[in-house]
């Protein structure tokens, strides 16, 4: 029988990579996620696995480069100023294309900003934040049961294609207590990892991880290779809710927590004959363009609604690409945008002719 | 006719990039030929830095791991606490070790990561092209003190044994140097002792080895060693700093 508790999100990202076969955690305090860190340390020393508390998250990240070089399942998580420290090493770990799951519990920037919950990470994790081409594979969980989910999954993905993966929640899905349902036994990829450097053990050629290519057409040979892998990614691994889309007169588009506001202004909007559709990405890399494309031209207009000041709405514009409007609606600092002014733009793009 | 002396199992059988009479490539031997005494090349994972020596993953014949600059320490740290049966070492410059990657250096050794680290002092930035380096000393000349390190604008040379032996992680802390045949038989048995201390399980070792850097110092060969008796030797001095296996 399944196991359904009442537990915190960030404790459940935190047992959600136990269940994942992950026995090796780097961390770095930062609010709103250190919960994450808690249960590690407790749990690690308990069953034999590795918890380290580095000195920085700079530190933090290249102890995962290290542990993922040797094909363990391997974890870190951190906040927004601190995934900031985290970029040198995550550009580091795509060239040399080591698996490992990175949690963003998201809060309010820039800067040392607050501590409130936010999404104005989507640029520094979805489009880049360190240096060079490359791409994450990014989950956006909307509720603590799915953030359960998508952290197995992720690391699934990460073995499968040799990628650091990322699960951006804002700090809601870390602080807040809901059911979860824990499968009794979780689906893992079992992945051969031959080029882990482990030691030759004197029966093979020696391994050897680097991100370094000095000469351009070898740099650029593994580019191509790259951006292949990414392709593929694309191709297969897209996830994305597509709620109440079929003949709306407006189709909202938001993520994680967001998208549950939205759900209720749908049904605000129902009691008002109003037909409310939403495209909720679930990987915002890679992007669900192919939903939009879809509905580019079914309602009267589209809406973005994120708490930032407009990021995910860039790839929004570029896959409707000109062929209907997309409003924008945003809070910053930690607040939270209302069902009320949700649903007073609704109105207004439904009235359109 | 029989060999009597060959190359270590443990270095690939390719030609070194490094300048002439730069001491990388006697340093690199010296490693090599511990891991083939000790018998731990096919555990052995060792990890690059950023400086001179960032693909020395060409030369080691067991498995590397390159790291961005200063980080190495923090890679070994996550290689070693995943493989505990294994052997991890670092081989770092001054830049990268004494500037950079001063935090991750000072807490690999304050957790007593068991790990070794060679650590290669020539008190200037190689790879970059001559800059001041955290070792460089007082009135050292380099393209960024171009009129000789002057404390008051550019501080002074760290010690980065002296530093790290007052670490309770630290169990082996050795300054050598590889002027001559005699320091150079002293740096191998240093090595040698901070691997064999890590294959115990005792804590952090690090050897720091003077070394010379005649196209960036400007001398030929012999000068850069004679450079390095007279001024580094006397500000960095040889000798054990710290050695819990003697106390």
């Amino acid at each position: 029988m399944s196991e359904k508790l009442l537990m915190k999100g960030n404790e459940v990202i935190a047992e959600a990579a136990l269940r994942a076969g992950c026995r090796h955690y780097f961390g770095y305090p930062i609010t709103p996620q250190t919960e994450v860190a808690h249960y590690m340390a407790k749990k690690m020393e308990q069953i034999g696995g590795v918890f380290v508390q580095a000195e920085s998250e700079v530190a933090a990240i290249n102890m995962v480069y290290g542990a993922a070089s040797t094909g363990k399942r391997v974890m870190t998580s951190s906040s927004s100023p601190g995934i900031s420290l985290k970029q040198e090493g995550i550009s580091y770990s795509a060239c040399a294309e080591l698996p490992m799951v990175i949690v963003d519990v998201v809060r309010c920037g820039p800067g040392l900003g607050g501590i409130l919950p936010a999404q104005c990470d989507y640029f520094q994790i979805v489009k880049g934040g360190g240096h060079g081409d490359y791409n994450l594979v990014v989950f956006a969980p909307s509720s603590i049961q799915e953030l359960y989910e998508l952290v197995v999954h992720a690391f699934n993905v990460a073995d499968q294609y040799r990628n650091p993966v990322v699960i951006l929640g804002d700090g809601y899905l870390g602080q807040m207590m809901e059911a979860v349902e824990f499968k009794d036994e979780e689906v893992i990829n079992k992945v051969e990892k031959p080029w882990a450097t482990v030691g030759t053990n004197m029966e093979r050629e020696h391994n050897v991880i680097t991100s370094i290519y000095i000469e351009a057409d070898v740099l650029e040979a593994h580019n191509n290779k790259l951006q292949a892998k990414y392709r593929a990614i694309e191709a297969n691994e897209t996830m994305v809710e597509e709620f109440n889309c079929e003949g709306a007169d407006v189709i909202v588009t938001a993520y994680g927590t967001v998208a549950r506001i939205v759900k209720n202004v749908i049904k605000d909007a129902a009691k008002e004959g109003i037909k409310v559709g939403l495209i909720r990405p679930i990987t915002l890399w890679p992007f669900p363009k192919a939903s939009f494309e879809k509905y580019a031209e079914t309602p009267k207009g589209f809406l973005c609604v994120e708490m930032s000041a407009g990021q995910m709405v860039e790839d929004v514009r570029l896959a409707i690409n000109g062929k209907n409007s997309v409003d924008f609606h945003g809070r910053t600092g930690g607040n939270v945008p209302s069902q009320k002014d949700i649903m007073a733009i609704v109105r207004e793009i439904a009235a359109r002719k | 006719m029989s060999i009597v002396f060959d190359r270590p199992h443990a270095l690939v059988d390719k030609p070194l990039h490094y300048c002439p009479g730069c001491t990388h490539g006697i340093i690199h031997r010296l490693v090599a030929e511990v891991i083939d005494e000790l018998g731990i090349e096919g555990k052995t994972v060792g990890v690059s830095p950023v400086g001179c020596t960032y693909n020395n993953y060409e030369y080691f014949n067991c498995d590397m791991v390159q790291a961005a600059h200063g980080r190495a320490p923090a890679v070994a740290t996550g290689i070693r606490r995943s493989l505990p049966d294994n052997v991890v070492f670092t081989y770092q410059g001054d830049g990268d070790l004494a500037a950079i990657g001063t935090a991750e250096i000072v807490h690999a050794a304050t957790r007593g990561e068991r790990i070794t680290t060679i650590f290669v002092n020539n008190a200037i930035y190689g790879m970059t092209s001559g800059q001041m380096a955290p070792t460089t000393l007082v009135g050292q000349v380099s393209t960024t003190t171009p009129f000789g390190r002057k404390p008051e604008l550019h501080g002074y040379p760290v010690k980065v044994c002296e530093l790290l032996s007052t670490l309770e992680g630290a169990v082996y802390i050795e300054r050598v140097a590889v002027n001559n045949v005699q320091n150079i038989k002293k740096a191998k048995a240093a090595i040698k002792k901070a691997f064999e201390l890590q294959l115990a399980g005792k804590g952090f070792t690090l050897v720091e080895v003077l070394s010379t850097c005649p196209t960036n110092w400007g001398m030929n060969p012999v000068k850069s060693i004679k450079w390095l008796e007279e001024n580094m030797m006397p500000h960095y001095k040889l000798g054990v700093y710290k050695d819990i296996s003697a106390e």
